[in-house]
C-alpha cells in the first residue's frame, strides 16, 4: 500500500535570478511561501509538477511537503525553512527582500 | 608567478565567447536546461540553494595583487560584496545572476583567470601547499609542475569525461600542508641522486568511503610524470566504474582492483604512450619554471620586528601563532586569518581582497596564496616589514591571531548555500569559535584542527579534522556527528566516530566537554590534543561527551 498523500507545493529556482520561487494558485510563479498553492491532491501534483517542469524560464522543479499555515504554505523540513528564509550566516536572501514580487 | 601566453589566453578568451553564447541560447530557450546544465557546470557554475554559485579557480592557491583586486571588483560589481575561499583553493561567489555571468569570465580572463573544469567530471583545479617556494622545509617548488599539470589537464580530448572528478595536489616540502594523501593523485616531489622527481600517492579521498592513499611508485623522474599521470589516469578512465557514482572515484577503482594490479597497468600503460610525449613536456616545464623564480630576496637588519615583539603584546601574540618559517634569512611566511571568532570561515569582503592586495604590493613581493584551510598567505614578507603589515591588516580587521588554534575551523558552506548539504556548517563554526573565544581558552588549549562538512561528500576534510564534524539530516533535524584523531598531514588518520550523533544545540557544548577533558588529562601545556587523543585512546573522550549513556551502563 502506498502512503498517504502529504500536502504539497511545488518550487523551483527562477533561470534568470537564480533564487527561489513557488508555484500560485494562479499558475504563477511568486517569490513567497505563503502565496504558493498548496497541493492536496496526488494527481494533481504530478499533473501541475510536469506542467511547470516544461517552463523554460525554471530549473529543477519539485514537489516538496508543506503545511497550512495561518498566513499560507508553511514548510515541514528545515532544508525549505532556509530556501524560504536565506542562509544563517548573513541576512541576505529572501530574508531581506521581503520575497513579495512575481517573477 | 605563470604569465600566460598567447595559447593560454586565445583559449580562455574563446572559452568566455563559447559559453558567453551558450547562456544566450539558454535564456532565449534554444537549450533546454538538461543541454545547459553540463555546460554550465563545465564553466564551474552551479544552482545552488538561494541562488547560482560560480567557483573560480586559483591555480594553485596562488595570486598576484591585480588578480586579488579584480576578484574584488567582481565581488562588489555582479554579487554581495564579498567570497568565499575554499578547501580547494578556489574562490565561490554566492549570488551571480545568470546574465551576469558571461561579463564575470570576461572580467576573470582580463587577469588570467577562469573557472574552467571547477566542476564536472574533469580532473579539477590543481591544489599545492601553499607555502610553496617559501617554506623552509621545501626539496623543491610544487608550482611549476602543478602548472604543468593545469595545462596538461585544461581540456585534455581524453579526460572530459571520466567516470568522476579528479583531484591532484601537489607538495614539494616534507609537512604535508595539501594533503596529498586525501586526493585522487597526491604528488610529493622528492630529489634522488641528484633528480628531482615525484613520488606517486593513488587513490586517498574523503567523501563517503575516506581512504589513504596509497604509494603507486615511489619515485618517478620529471622526465617521465606527465606521461605517468596520463597513464594513471587512463587506466581508471576505462576501469573506474560507470555503474554507480559512489564507486566511481580512483580510490573504489584501487580498492577493488588492488594497487599491485594497477601499478602494472599502469606501468603498462605508460611504456605504450611514454614515446609519444617526445620530450615536449620537459620543454614545457623548464619554460614555466622561469615563471616562477623567487622574488629578489633583501638583505637587512631585522630590528624593527625585534623591537615590536618585545613592546607590543598584542603583535608578540600574532606573530606566535600566525607566522611560519622562510627559507630566506630574514624573511617570514605570514597567514593571515579569515577565521576571526564569529565571521564565515573563508569569506573576505571586497574591501579587504583590496587590502590584501595593496600589502602584498607594500610589502610582500606581489604574491599572495589562499590556503586550502581558508586563510591567505602572504609567502614572503620581510622581517623588518611586519610591524607595519601587522598594522595595515588590524586596520581591516585581518589580524586575528588564531592560526592554528580552535578558531581556525575550517568549515564548508553547509546548508546555508550548498544544495548538496545535509545540514549548516557555518553557525556550528561561528559557534565554537565565539564559545571559546568567551572561554579564553583558545591559547591554553594550543594546536587544534576542527574541521566541519555539512554533508557526506566531505568538502569540510571533517575525516582529517583533530575534531571532526559531519552535519546530517537524521529525520528531518540537523544532526551532528563527531570524529576524532584525524590527521591530514604526511601521518594521515581518518577520525574515530564517538557515536551517536548531537542536535544543532548540542554540539557547541559537546565540543566544549572534549577538549576540557583533553584539558584535564593530557600531560603538560606540550602535549596537543591530539598527541593526548593517541596517547589516551577514544575512551575518557567517549565518557565526556556521553556522560549521562555511562552512569546508566555503570548503574546496570
Amino acid at each position: 500500500m502506498s502512503r498517504p498523500f502529504t500536502p504539497k507545493v511545488i518550487t523551483a529556482n527562477a533561470l534568470l535570478q537564480g533564487d527561489v520561487i513557488y508555484l500560485s494558485e494562479s499558475g504563477t510563479w511568486v517569490r513567497d511561501l505563503h502565496e504558493a498553492a498548496l497541493i492536496f491532491d496526488a494527481v494533481r501534483a504530478e499533473a501541475l509538477l510536469a506542467e511547470a517542469q516544461k517552463d523554460g524560464m525554471v530549473v529543477g522543479a519539485y514537489l516538496t511537503d508543506a503545511a497550512e499555515g495561518k498566513h499560507g504554505p508553511e514548510p515541514t523540513h528545515f532544508r525549505e525553512e532556509f530556501r524560504r528564509t536565506g542562509p544563517s550566516n548573513y541576512p541576505h536572501g529572501k530574508q531581506e527582500t521581503g520575497a513579495r514580487a512575481n517573477v | 608567478m605563470y604569465k600566460y601566453n598567447d595559447f593560454d589566453e586565445s583559449f580562455v578568451r574563446n572559452r568566455v565567447a563559447q559559453f558567453s553564447a551558450q547562456v544566450a541560447r539558454r535564456i532565449d530557450g534554444s537549450l533546454s536546461e538538461e543541454e545547459f546544465r553540463p555546460l554550465r557546470l563545465m564553466n564551474g557554475l552551479y544552482l545552488q540553494l538561494h541562488a547560482y554559485m560560480l567557483r573560480v579557480a586559483i591555480p594553485y592557491g596562488t595570486l598576484n595583487p591585480d588578480q586579488m583586486d579584480q576578484l574584488a571588483h567582481i565581488a562588489e560589481k555582479y554579487d554581495r560584496g564579498y567570497g568565499h575561499f575554499t578547501t580547494r583553493q578556489n574562490i565561490q561567489y554566492n549570488w551571480p545572476k545568470l546574465p551576469d555571468v558571461p561579463a564575470i569570465l570576461s572580467d576573470l580572463a582580463d587577469v588570467e583567470m577562469h573557472a574552467i573544469q571547477t566542476s564536472g567530471n574533469t580532473i579539477r583545479n590543481v591544489t599545492a601547499d601553499h607555502f610553496a617556494g617559501a617554506a623552509a622545509d621545501e626539496v623543491a617548488d610544487p608550482r611549476p609542475v602543478a602548472e604543468l599539470i593545469r595545462q596538461w589537464s585544461t581540456d585534455h580530448p581524453e579526460f572530459q569525461f571520466l567516470p568522476r572528478k579528479f583531484k591532484v595536489a601537489v607538495t614539494g616540502a616534507t609537512a604535508d600542508r595539501a594533503v596529498v594523501r586525501a586526493h585522487d593523485i597526491g604528488l610529493v616531489l622528492k630529489r634522488q641522486d641528484g633528480v628531482l622527481g615525484a613520488e606517486i600517492i593513488v587513490g586517498g579521498g574523503l567523501g563517503r568511503t575516506p581512504m589513504v592513499g596509497k604509494t603507486l611508485k615511489e619515485f618517478v623522474p620529471f622526465d617521465d610524470l606527465l606521461p605517468y599521470l596520463e597513464a594513471t589516469v587512463s587506466v581508471w578512465n576505462l576501469l573506474g566504474r560507470r555503474d554507480n557514482k559512489y564507486k566511481a572515484r580512483i580510490k573504489i577503482t584501487v580498492h577493488e582492483h588492488g594497487i599491485d594490479d594497477i601499478r602494472a597497468r599502469v606501468e603498462d600503460r605508460f611504456a605504450a604512450i611514454k614515446p609519444s610525449f617526445g620530450g615536449i613536456d620537459m620543454e614545457m616545464l623548464r619554460e614555466i619554471e622561469g615563471h616562477f623564480l623567487p622574488p629578489i630576496f633583501a638583505d637587512k637588519p631585522v630590528d624593527a620586528y625585534t623591537r615590536a615583539y618585545e613592546a607590543d603584546p598584542v603583535f608578540r601574540a600574532w606573530a606566535d601563532t600566525n607566522l611560519a618559517a622562510h627559507k630566506a634569512e630574514g624573511y617570514a611566511i605570514v597567514t593571515v586569518s579569515l577565521k576571526k571568532p564569529g565571521q564565515t570561515p573563508g569569506d573576505a569582503t571586497a574591501e579587504q581582497m583590496r587590502a590584501l592586495a595593496q600589502i602584498a604590493r607594500d610589502y610582500a613581493h606581489d604574491e599572495l596564496r589562499i590556503s586550502h584551510e581558508q586563510n591567505v598567505i602572504l609567502p614572503h614578507v620581510h622581517k623588518s616589514n611586519l610591524p607595519a603589515l601587522h598594522a595595515a591588516l588590524k586596520a581591516f580587521d585581518l589580524a586575528s591571531a588564531n592560526v592554528g588554534l580552535v578558531s581556525d575551523i575550517i568549515a564548508c558552506p553547509g546548508m546555508d548555500y550548498c544544495a548538496l548539504a545535509t545540514a549548516r556548517s557555518i553557525p556550528v563554526a561561528q559557534g565554537i569559535a565565539t564559545r571559546f573565544e568567551e572561554l579564553k581558552l583558545e591559547h591554553d588549549i594550543g594546536a587544534l584542527k576542527i574541521k566541519i562538512s555539512g554533508c557526506i561528500n566531505a568538502c569540510g576534510h571533517h575525516h582529517v579534522g583533530h575534531i571532526g564534524i559531519l552535519g546530517l539530516d537524521r529525520a528531518g533535524v540537523e544532526n551532528y556527528q563527531i570524529t576524532l584523531g584525524g590527521d591530514g598531514t604526511e601521518d594521515m588518520v581518518i577520525g574515530d566516530r564517538t557515536g551517536p550523533g548531537f542536535a544543532y544545540d548540542e554540539i557547541v557544548p559537546a565540543i566544549e566537554r572534549i577538549l576540557l577533558c583533553y584539558l584535564d588529562l593530557r600531560d603538560g601545556p606540550e602535549e596537543t590534543f591530539l598527541a593526548a587523543y593517541r596517547r589516551l585512546g577514544l575512551a575518557p573522550f567517549k565518557a565526556a561527551l556521553y556522560p549521562a549513556k555511562e552512569e546508566k551502563a555503570n548503574a546496570a
